[in-house]
């Protein structure tokens, strides 16, 4: 099963009376413990694709499958519980909560899936270790580099053990030394979880480590260069 | 790490503003509790002191009170002791009762003739022991200026009288001396008239003559004659109110009524009874008018209040109130826009955070809580830092010995705030407080779980 499924998707932005088109009936499937990056030019969609996929907005047509689940339909508490238990998110800008330490910001998700505290605690140690932060688990975000946020960030993500981790530009704000590793630790954590990885990006590192690319142009899917489909 | 935890945490983030809002919040609490507590102080003492004097009850004839006072003739109750009687073997109103006494009042003329002063008094004819005892009064704890009446055992001829009567007799040696300037005479220097003179020689009697104290009260009799009293003026008491004290005297009760009565049967123009506590005013009226009807069917009586003798207990009450409710809106509205304005920023400031925390999966209703759990929080450290900054101030207040004159009153009170012993006030202020703070982070809180979580997290 595919753990995200679009069929005809339509969604525009209205910039005062004027409609922009974002993406025109879009068809995609991203298979199961895949790494794809979705890539484009600014412009093309591939943030709102994202957010389609994430759960964070809605499609003016079409149908979206997300782990099983027909998610336009959801009421909004309800894609809030569901993106709590199925989706992990790692931004550009990290986005951790500054007033919690490295730890409590892995641990915020499993609160709000309520996972007992023992299990909470097990899972965070677990993680934290494995993004290589054991000795940074007590520092708040301010105290941290850029590349530990954004471990940070992925273990967040990956704290609910989702079905999904979607991530933005995530080396956009990272020296390309940095950035590398942080796509290392991402393509290492996606294959010892299973778990599929969608990114946006236009860093050649992140399509390097691609398992499919997927190209946007004005919000339509184009097949790379020397292709003659899309994923 | 819970809500209340992460709360806690943002608010810390910056903390001067927290701060500049909680010092807002302790302020406007401040000020409504010193207030509110010199209110309280006010109400509870024009309470103690009007009951101390006229009793939480009073029986009079019907429309006495209005248009009697100055003819006790036509409003006197004959049967006052038997009714008394009736109400100490009551089984219901008998351990309400404090002290039940009848008085008589009565106006007339008091002359310092041998001075060729006088002036016109409103006298009490009352049971001076039972009356000390009223006196004696205070369910509140407040500070009481009521000294008690030195009639008891004293002679029947001895009288009480305001400063203001005195002054005005020229009895100047009972008051402070440099208080005192004796008036004109207001005889022309012409002897006391000869029927006067008789009647007041004939009251005398026996009694010592003392020309520095004694003076003589004419009043109207029952029948329509006039009498006259030779008294003996034993203190001059300041009564505080100055239209009071220039016209203040007490009297045994049956020497007021030898002045109306004669050798008749005396009677009383009210029974006043003073109940144990306040709160049973309104069941104590009650059984009277019940046991009034029942008992002495064929009298006509009426039940007053103390609030109802003594309007300026209302009014004053309303008036404190009024000035109450009106600072404490204005310190309310400046609370409520300061917090607000406050819970506003940090909402703005945090929106890429609130866009976050709904991405990860938080509910409206939790962005929503987080906020007003900030906004709780603050009140709270509010309320505490609030009471105790109150009650030190309080503390200082009661402790400094300021004074101030209420309009009318011929002396100084002590400046009082009554904060820790009124809890209506300590937790009405602090709900009031808490209601303003949720009300005022009730808009930001609801506009930061409205937001669009794709817009939230683009908010540069």
């Amino acid at each position: 099963m595919h753990p995200v499924s679009m069929r005809s998707v339509t969604k525009n932005y209205r910039l005062g009376t004027v409609e922009v088109p974002a993406l025109h009936e879009l068809d995609l499937d991203i298979p199961a413990g895949s790494f794809t990056v979705i890539a484009g030019p600014s412009g093309s969609g591939k943030t709102t694709l994202l957010n389609l996929i994430g759960c964070i907005d809605r499609p003016d047509r079409g149908e979206i499958v997300v782990a099983g689940q027909a998610v336009q339909a959801m009421s909004d508490d309800a894609l809030s519980d569901f993106r709590a238990r199925h989706i992990g998110f790692v931004f550009q800008h990290f986005n951790l909560l500054p007033v919690l330490t490295a730890d409590e910001n892995v641990e915020y998700p499993l609160r709000l899936a309520g996972v007992p505290a023992a299990e909470r605690r097990a899972r965070v140690r677990e993680l934290v270790e494995a993004v290589g932060l054991a000795d940074r688990r007590h520092y708040r975000p301010g105290q941290l580099s850029g590349g530990q946020r954004q471990r940070v960030a992925i273990a967040r993500a990956l704290a609910t053990r989702p079905r999904l981790v979607l991530a933005d530009e995530p080396t956009a704000n990272l020296d390309s030394h940095t950035g590398a590793e942080i796509v290392a630790l991402m393509r290492r954590m996606q294959r010892e979880h299973g778990i599929a990885f969608i990114l946006s990006s236009h860093d050649p590192l992140v399509h390097a480590a691609a398992d499919a690319l997927v190209l946007l142009h004005d919000g339509r899917i184009v097949p790379p260069a020397g292709e003659g489909s899309a994923p | 790490m819970n809500l209340w935890s992460l709360a806690l945490r943002n608010l810390l983030r910056n903390r001067r503003r927290s701060f500049a809002t909680l010092l807002a919040m302790v302020v406007g609490l401040v000020a409504v509790l010193l207030f509110g507590g010199y209110r309280s102080n006010i109400a509870y003492g024009t309470q103690t002191g009007f009951v101390q004097q006229t009793g939480h009850l009073q029986i009079q004839r019907p429309g006495y009170y209005l248009d009697g006072g100055d003819n006790p003739a036509a409003y006197g109750i004959a049967g006052y002791r038997r009714i008394i009687d009736a109400i100490q073997r009551d089984e219901t109103l008998a351990p309400m009762l404090a002290v039940i006494t009848p008085t008589l009042r009565l106006g007339g003329i008091a002359g310092n003739f041998s001075a060729g002063l006088s002036r016109s008094v409103l006298a009490i004819g009352l049971i001076p022991e039972e009356h000390n005892r009223m006196l004696a009064w205070n369910e509140h704890g407040v500070v009481s200026y009521a000294r008690p009446l030195p009639l008891a055992g004293s002679l029947p001829d001895a009288v009480v009288v305001g400063t203001g009567v005195a002054r005005k007799l020229g009895l100047c040696h009972l008051l402070d001396a440099a208080n005192c300037t004796p008036p004109p005479r207001t005889d022309d220097g012409q002897p006391t008239p000869d029927d006067i003179a008789a009647l007041s020689a004939g009251e005398r009697g026996d009694a010592a003559a003392d020309a520095g104290t004694r003076i003589e009260v004419l009043a109207a009799s029952a029948r329509g004659a006039p009498n006259v009293a030779s008294l003996d003026v034993v203190e001059a008491k300041n009564m505080g109110i100055k239209a009071f004290d220039d016209t203040y005297m007490a009297m045994h009760l049956a020497t007021a009524q030898r002045l109306i009565y004669g050798g008749g049967e005396g009677q009383a123009t009210a029974i006043l009874v003073q109940l144990r506590h306040t709160a049973q005013m309104p069941a104590a009226a009650a059984r009277l008018r019940e046991l009034l009807a029942r008992e002495f069917p064929g009298e006509a009586l009426a039940v007053i209040d103390f609030a109802t003798l003594n309007p300026m207990y209302g009014q004053t009450n309303e008036f404190m109130d009024s000035m109450f409710g009106f600072i404490a809106l204005l310190i309310g509205v400046i609370i409520l826009f300061t917090l607000g304005n406050t819970m506003s920023t940090a909402v703005i400031e945090r929106t890429v955070e609130i866009g976050t925390l709904r991405a990860m999966g938080l509910r409206r209703a939790g962005i929503r809580r987080l906020f007003l759990c900030e906004a709780l929080l603050l009140g709270a450290a509010g309320a505490v830092a609030g009471i105790a900054a109150a009650l030190a101030l309080a503390w200082l207040i009661n402790h400094s010995g300021w004074t101030w004159t209420p309009p009318g009153y011929a002396y100084a009170y002590l400046i009082l705030v009554r904060i820790g012993q009124d809890l209506p006030l300590l937790v009405g202020s602090v709900a009031g407080m808490f209601a303003v703070t949720l009300l005022s982070a009730w808009w930001p809180a609801r506009r930061a779980a409205r937001l669009v979580i794709v817009d939230a997290l683009r908010h540069a």
